[in-house]
């Protein structure tokens, strides 16, 4: 099996979760290799978002275990933690900011709160604005902007620290065409500098876009279990 | 050490990941002022409580007089035979006959300096100090009784003694008051910090997402609390102490209501309630902010 070398990035073994009800996801087990390229799909509540929820520590398996860079996450304390999701970077389906902080901000957060020097960091904060198309919106409040532009702000902040991983949940949901295929860019350039990249997605159109550039595997949640999906994508 | 410094210089940046927060802002401003307001009044009744006892104490420690009324040919001997009496009383470190210099003084706050004292029948003081175990006034008016007709023993300064005993519980309750002006400051500044901290859970929950540690979220709040409450406490003692300021200055007869003010270096003490008042708020919201932190993970 390819990608199956050198230490999983994210590793479920036999991972379930329930939100209380009956079981959610059964059994799961898969590894993220470091540089490999992940998409996830399912139906619409099959849990794709609780799945990446479990992998950036969100929420705890209820059985099984979850590994972050070969680290059990039941085992980390806050700090801990929080070092961690400094390696990762979500993007929430629902896109959460700070409301009171202009858009450059938010998505210079990850510099700000890891105390780096956001002096020298300006020009990246500038390009990557730019990349996603919000340099004329750099000042606006979140509040403010479409839903389109929530994502493209998301996703310039999951990508700001350079992480070892970007998870992504719905990415590409509310933008047209041509900035998806951007956005998809962004994300197929960070993976060729060796990033681990996992994207919840039901743009099939996407998926098959992304194939062309990169070597993706598609997962599939459907009856609670995760499945390699086949050659028909 | 780091901390502290970090809280002081502060992290412009850092700030501004918490949104700014209303009305629990002005609670602290407020809360803190009129804390602070109260506190310097009951600074200045403890310390000038303190200061009256002190003095009275002092007094009580002196003095009792002995006062001789004698024919003037009688007046040397009489003198002499009630020092000889009081020399040989236990109890009395020592007694010594005022000068006329001396008199002459006491009496001129009442008759005014040109008093032609030689020409009145004046009685001679006779200063006796006690020593710590205290002498027997029973015994030694009847000693003096016998031996010195013409003199009496006067111990007015012992009545105060109760008088000392009020001004220290006085001084007391003051600190008391001040300790439960502290108290009541941290319990509201605490509500004021888990109010601003439930309020921004949102936030708390991005700044987690992006890598915050609970420490730098935590410090947020708190330089913000504690800034504020500094603020609110200047203010709060520059009012306070306008207010001490105009009472009506002390004199040296001064009772205790125009002494009620500060005097000389404890002028110093109302300085450190702003700093007080930001460490006191510096610990509530530290603790509410860790607590508040570890109920939401
Ligand atoms: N906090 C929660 N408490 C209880 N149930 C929840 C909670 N969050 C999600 N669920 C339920 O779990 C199921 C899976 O939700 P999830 O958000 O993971 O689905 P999804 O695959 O991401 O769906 P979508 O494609 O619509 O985003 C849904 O039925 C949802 O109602
Ligand atoms: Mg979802």
């Amino acid at each position: 099996m390819p990608g199956n070398e050198g230490l999983a990035v994210i590793e479920l073994e036999q991972v379930a979760y329930s939100y209380g009800g009956g079981e959610l996801l059964s059994d799961l087990s898969i590894r993220l290799s470091p540089g490999s390229f992940h998409f996830l799909t399912g139906p619409s509540g099959s849990g794709k978002t609780t799945f990446l929820k479990l992998c950036y520590g969100e929420l705890q398996a209820t059985a099984g275990q979850v590994r972050a860079f070969e680290t059990d996450m039941r085992a980390l304390d806050r700090d801990q933690m929080a070092m961690m999701r400094r390696r990762m970077g979500i993007v929430h389906q629902d896109c959460r900011f700070l409301d009171h902080l202009p858009v450059a901000d938010n998505v210079a957060l990850p510099l700000t709160v890891s105390g780096r020097d956001l002096g020298q960091e300006n020009a990246n904060l500038a390009e990557l604005l730019s990349w996603v198309g919000l340099s004329d919106r750099a000042d606006a409040r979140p509040p403010e902007l479409s839903g389109g532009e929530r994502q493209r702000a998301a996703l310039a902040r999951a990508v700001i620290m350079s992480p070892d991983v970007v998870l992504a949940d719905e990415p590409t949901g509310n933008v047209d065409w041509d900035m998806s295929q951007r956005l998809l860019q962004l994300l197929i350039e960070l993976n060729k500098m060796g990033k681990t990249v996992l994207i919840a997605t039901h743009d099939l159109a996407l998926i098959r876009a992304a194939k062309s550039q990169v070597q993706a595997r598609v997962l599939r949640i459907s009856n609670r279990r995760l499945q390699l999906a086949g050659a028909d994508l | 050490m780091n901390a502290i410094i970090n809280l002081i210089v502060g992290d412009a940046q850092a700030d501004r990941v918490v949104p700014p927060t209303g009305f629990t802002a002005r609670l602290t401003l407020f809360a803190s002022g009129a804390m602070a307001f109260l506190t310097v009044f009951a600074l200045a009744l403890s310390l000038a409580s303190g200061r009256l006892a002190h003095r009275w104490a002092e007094e009580l420690a002196r003095s009792a007089t002995i006062r001789i009324s004698a024919p003037a040919d009688q007046m040397a001997a009489q003198t002499e035979a009630a020092l000889t009496v009081l020399k040989q009383t236990p109890g009395v470190a020592s007694a010594r006959a005022l000068s006329a210099a001396e008199q002459a003084a006491l009496l001129a706050p009442w008759f005014g300096p040109d008093l032609p004292l030689d020409q009145l029948p004046m009685p001679q003081l006779v200063e006796v100090i006690e020593d710590s175990t205290g002498y027997d006034a029973q015994g030694l008016r009847l000693r003096l009784a016998a031996e010195v007709p013409g003199a009496t023993l006067d111990d007015h300064t012992r009545w105060r003694k109760p008088l000392v005993d009020a001004a220290r519980s006085l001084r007391r309750l003051g600190w008391i008051s001040i300790l439960l002006i502290g108290g009541a400051m941290a319990a509201m500044i605490t509500l004021a910090a888990q109010a601003a901290l439930a309020a921004n859970h949102q936030v708390i929950e991005v700044l987690r997402l992006v890598g915050a540690r609970d420490n730098y979220i935590a410090l947020a709040f708190v330089r913000r609390f504690t800034i504020r409450a500094f603020l609110g406490a200047t203010v709060g003692v520059v009012l306070g102490l306008a207010g001490v300021l105009l009472l009506p200055s002390a004199s040296d007869e001064g009772g205790f209501l125009t002494g009620l003010g500060f005097q000389g270096a404890t002028w110093l003490w109302p300085v450190l309630i702003p700093p007080l008042g930001a460490l006191v708020a510096l610990l509530a919201t530290g603790a509410a902010a860790r607590r508040t932190l570890r109920r939401l993970s």
